[in-house]
């Protein structure tokens, strides 16, 4: 790893970020996997992704997926135009605030059906219809 | 060379795998940007996690060119971060025995995640009851 100032904050973030999207990537796959298993396997796999806690990850997941978008759009007009690489940390700087910016409003409606866990107790995966 | 395929700084001049790959980077990702932002916002914005149930899929699967939107995500988001794996790998993994070992490993992986996701795509189709719109909770 090279010491440098925004620069090697972008890099890295875009890096972490990146791989971190990869291994849901594994996960997603799998999990969409189970819809060859028919609509009650497949209805009490994704009762997970209804969990708080899963749904404060996902919340990890769709920062990172903001990030790594935009900082590699970023990373495209530093190569492809040619006053990119000058105002590179005004860019990283607006990356930054556009991912805050999206997120926010995102969070609200990945939060807000999640919090009807804190007022009725969780069944374990019960799908109802069968 | 690993320093072009860190995905910042000048065009690699070469040609060959590492320039392919330097420009795979940027058009799959511009593609990408666009396809990921509107699959969260169908998945997390316009409906919720506990409603993308079997039904759902199978009423949005009813027409072809969703199945293909997830197709061309699961193709160019697997081969965009597999490639971005084995940019990483090369980049820590100095010794050529291990390295290789790795990059091998990661080979299959991609291979074995993109059969799994384009049988299930594929191969989706419902003839029974769909079960209920949202899980009961």
């Amino acid at each position: 790893m090279y010491k440098g100032q925004s620069g090697m904050w972008s890099w890295l973030l875009h890096r972490v970020t990146g791989l971190g999207i990869l291994l849901f990537l594994f996960i997603h796959i799998v999990d969409i996997s189970l819809l060859g298993f028919g609509p009650l396997v497949y209805n009490e796999g994704i009762v997970l992704f209804d969990q708080i806690i899963v749904r404060l990850l996902s919340l990890a997941l769709i920062g990172a997926v903001l990030f790594h978008a935009f900082n590699g759009v970023r990373i495209m007009f530093i190569d492809f135009w040619r006053k990119g690489a000058r105002y590179q940390r005004v860019m990283f700087l607006g990356v930054l605030a556009l991912t805050v910016l999206v997120f926010l409003p995102m969070s609200y409606y990945v939060i807000v059906p999640g919090l009807y866990w804190f007022v009725h107790v969780p069944t374990t995966g019960h799908v109802s219809g069968h | 060379m690993l320093r072009v395929s860190t995905g910042r700084g000048p065009r690699p001049a070469s040609g060959g795998f590492e320039t392919f790959s330097w420009y795979y980077f940027r058009v799959s990702g511009i593609i990408l940007v666009f396809l990921t932002i509107i699959h969260l916002f169908i998945m997390h914005v316009t409906n919720d996690v506990h409603c993308t149930t079997y039904q759902f899929v199978a009423m949005r699967y009813d027409n072809p060119l969703w199945r293909l939107f997830d197709w061309m995500l699961l193709t160019l988001a697997l081969t965009h971060g597999m490639n971005g794996l084995r940019v990483v790998i090369d980049d820590y993994v100095r010794a050529r025995g291990p390295r290789l070992a790795l990059i091998s490993t990661s080979a299959v992986l991609l291979l074995v995640f993109f059969m799994l996701g384009t049988i299930t795509l594929i191969t989706f189709q419902h003839t029974g009851a769909l079960g209920p719109a949202c899980t009961a909770r």
